[in-house]
């Protein structure tokens, strides 16, 4: 250590700066979203490029109630979080369950859709075009739906184990946003794959 | 006011086991040591992928050479060009941000450290992956070696049909982790610039190192992730069997360009902005002059950012998209040097009247200004699209690209590292050895670059392994690959400068620039915990406020 460092100004001023965890998940959400752009860009692409069939009217069905689930596990995730922002982690933990419970409904669909699609109807990613775009972006989407359930199910064992409070509000907050970006992000996946694809 | 650094009980400490500072290094989650493993980890790599273009030139030195074979050429200008991009410029690129950017916004760490540890070592994760194809990328037909797609792997060379073996695995392998690794370290960025900075550092207070690494981040989160979903559906196809880029399937080779140019150009900027930030620390320090329209700087930075997002098809422009498209690119392209061309004004009018010292940073800083000209204009000729229909795939197009990588990229590099070498290390450099570095360097660059253009424009293509005598095209080989050996030479200077200057360099003190943003005011090198207390600015150059309490800036700001 050669030389001593120049003095600074010390002194105390009012200085508020944004949530670190925040700003880096909605960057991360900017870069999944484009990630998603892709990928729904290649699926809008080759809508009817097939060559060969089946064409997405012939096989797929519109999963309206594993949407309702998911999407309505938005609404729990956000009153669980509000509820542990109010200190009540009781009613926090049960919310966050039915949260699980509801994102765990929706893979069962997608499971079982593609179980269909796979055993009964012999449809697969090698298919065709329309089979590769499908089994891609929604398969991208279920695994986003994993990892969220993942990251959820770590935050009921603590909160079973007790070690969960209010002073932990604003990490939920940072995962609930990322939970609310996989449900926008199966809003889009919804309406391309099964209101504009078909 | 006043705060001594904590004294460091070094000299009570006996030497420690080789092993020990190793595990410190690999473990480590400290931002200094991670940005010095970034930039050890990219200057590794510029030695080999700098003897992969000495190889290429080396092979074009004369008509019908035959130094190596056609397949190892092909592989040897994808590795050249997949390494100097992911794992060179990248990598140096985000080993300064990591290390400075902390430095100059006044705070201890990067926002999430182990976030940083785990980027980097994705980097180089990547890179060795990249490399270890030259051993396992055989595969299962033994055929194939390292890659050889082209460091853009258009559809269908990557294809199972005529990519056999695992080389290409390698490829996309290696992109998509350090991709991963990208990604990260852009996050990170951005948290530490948005959420780190100490107080009274507000945003319009910030050095324009940090803004511009910003910008940079932003762009990383934008077009890096669209690469990783092109890998994503390459390896689908060649895995999983999809049909992508299967032309035979219905298809299309052409998605594939614009995902990877959606990616490539904004790339260009990702790489070049951070340039932008060394010279925009190093000018107005060697001029002693504040910089010049600090906040046209971050305008002009801000619309660069946006603008790089929709200019991607002009690297398309022989596919044969239509008249729209065209002119929609060609538009966007000749935008993009408008806020491009107030920054070289910017950097012109700090210089303008100001007390320039020529030291080692600043002459690399001026001819970065020069040469970053000249490749602008070779890019906006071809921008235009009817004259690219004429020029794409040349000579001409590798002489622009090198132009700017080499001579605006790699000069900013060269001049951020003598103008921080002091503080990383405690110790100065080599002037001597530091101007000779430059002298040769800047004689290579042009007899190498310059006279690349004239066989382009005489209608030589890239990526040829040999060429017929007789076209017009001997001599300006010849005197291309003679620059590459003073480049060579000369990068053996600056490594020597650099070891030398290490081991035996005078001691450098805090201070040696006589400069005003953050990180000279702790020690040099910083203790890890950068600042003893954690430093108050009312202005863009506290360190002048400091040293000129009669007149400081922030009466005028």
């Amino acid at each position: 250590m050669s030389a001593t460092s120049i003095p600074l100004a010390e002194g105390r001023m009012e200085w508020h700066l944004p949530y670190r965890g925040r700003v880096a998940m909605l960057s991360l959400i900017t870069a999944e979203a484009a990630i998603f752009s892709i990928f729904v860009v290649a699926y809008l692409f080759y809508i009817g490029k097939s060559l060969t069939g089946p064409m997405p009217k012939d096989v797929l069905s519109v999963p309206v109630f594993y949407t309702i689930c998911l999407l309505t596990s938005s609404l729990t995730i956000h009153l669980a979080a509000n509820a542990l922002r109010r200190g009540s982690v009781q009613s926090f933990g049960v919310l966050w369950f039915v949260t699980i419970a509801l994102g765990a409904a929706f893979l069962y669909g997608t499971a079982t859709e593609w179980h269909r699609l796979i055993y009964q109807k012999g449809f697969t990613i090698t298919t065709n075009l329309f089979g590769t775009t499908y089994y891609s972006l929604v398969g991208l989407h279920g695994f986003h739906v994993v990892v969220g359930l993942v990251s959820l199910s770590v935050v009921m064992a603590f909160t079973l184990l007790g070690s969960v409070g209010s002073e932990h509000a604003e990490r939920v907050d940072v995962l609930s946003l990322y939970w609310h970006f996989v449900d926008a992000v199966w809003v889009v996946v919804f309406t391309v794959v099964y209101v504009i694809g078909r | 006011m006043s705060t001594e650094s904590i004294a460091w009980p070094s000299t009570t400490v006996g030497s420690r086991p080789f092993v020990d500072h190793v595990h410190e290094w690999i473990a480590t989650v400290d931002h200094k040591r991670l940005g010095l493993l970034y930039i050890g980890f990219a200057l590794m790599f510029l030695m080999i992928a700098g003897m992969e273009a000495l190889i290429i030139r080396i092979q074009l030195i004369r008509p019908h050479n035959d130094f190596v074979s056609p397949q190892v050429f092909n592989r040897l200008f994808t590795m050249h060009g997949t390494t100097m991009i992911f794992f060179v410029i990248m990598p140096v690129l985000f080993g300064f941000a990591n290390y400075l950017i902390p430095l100059m916004i006044g705070a201890r760490d990067m926002a999430f450290p182990r976030l940083n540890a785990f980027s980097f070592w994705m980097t180089a994760f990547g890179g060795l992956l990249l490399y270890f194809s030259v051993l396992g990328g055989n595969g299962l037909y033994g055929a194939g070696s390292a890659p050889d797609v082209g460091w853009f792997a258009y559809a269908p060379l990557t294809s199972q049909t005529f990519s056999i073996g695992h080389s290409t695995d390698f490829w996309t392998l290696a992109l998509l982790v350090s991709g991963f690794g990208s990604i990260g370290t852009a996050i990170n960025i951005i948290a530490t610039v948005l959420c780190m900075r100490c107080p009274g550092m507000t945003l319009a207070k910030m050095p324009l190192f940090a803004w511009l690494n910003l910008v940079m981040a932003g762009l990383v989160v934008l077009a890096v992730s669209p690469l990783t979903a092109a890998q994503i559906m390459l390896v689908i196809d060649r895995y999983l069997g999809g049909h992508f880029f299967d032309t035979q399937a219905g298809g299309s080779a052409v998605i594939w360009m614009h995902f990877f140019w959606v990616f490539g150009h904004p790339e260009v900027y990702i790489l070049v902005l951070p340039a932008f930030a060394f010279a925009s620390e190093i000018i107005p320090v060697f001029s002693r002059k504040p910089i010049f329209g600090y906040s046209v700087m971050v305008g002009a930075t801000i619309a660069i950012g946006f603008i790089s997002m929709s200019v991607w098809a002009h690297h398309m422009f022989t596919v044969g998209m239509n008249a729209a498209a065209n002119t929609f690119f060609v538009i966007s392209t000749m935008a993009i040097a408008v806020p491009t061309g107030i920054k070289i004004f910017n950097w012109l009018a700090t210089m303008w009247g100001g007390k320039i010292e020529f030291k080692t940073p600043m002459l690399f800083c001026i001819a970065f200004l020069f040469q970053f000209l000249i490749a602008g204009l070779t890019g906006i000729m071809q921008g235009a699209a009817p004259f690219d229909w004429h020029l794409g795939n040349s000579y001409f197009v590798v002489a622009h690209f090198h132009y700017v990588i080499v001579g605006g990229i790699l000069f900013c590099v060269f001049g951020a590292f003598y103008y921080w070498f002091p503080k990383m290390t405690g110790k100065m450099y080599s002037e001597t050895l530091g101007k000779l570095h430059f002298w040769i360097f800047i004689v290579g660059f042009h007899l190498t670059f310059d006279f690349m253009h004239i066989p382009g424009l005489l209608g030589m293509p890239r990526r040829i392994y040999t060429y017929e005598p007789g076209r017009g095209w001997d001599t300006w080989n010849f005197i291309v690959t003679i620059g590459v050996f003073f480049q060579a030479a000369a990068i053996l200077v600056f490594l020597g400068n650099l070891l030398w200057s290490y081991f035996r360099g005078k001691a450098a003190g805090s201070d040696p620039w006589d400069a005003w943003t953050l990180e000279w005011s702790t020690n040099s090198p910083p203790p890890a915990y950068n600042f003893a207390v954690i430093p108050v600015v009312r202005s863009r150059r506290p360190l002048w406020d400091l040293k000129h309490p009669d007149d400081p800036d922030w009466k005028y700001e």
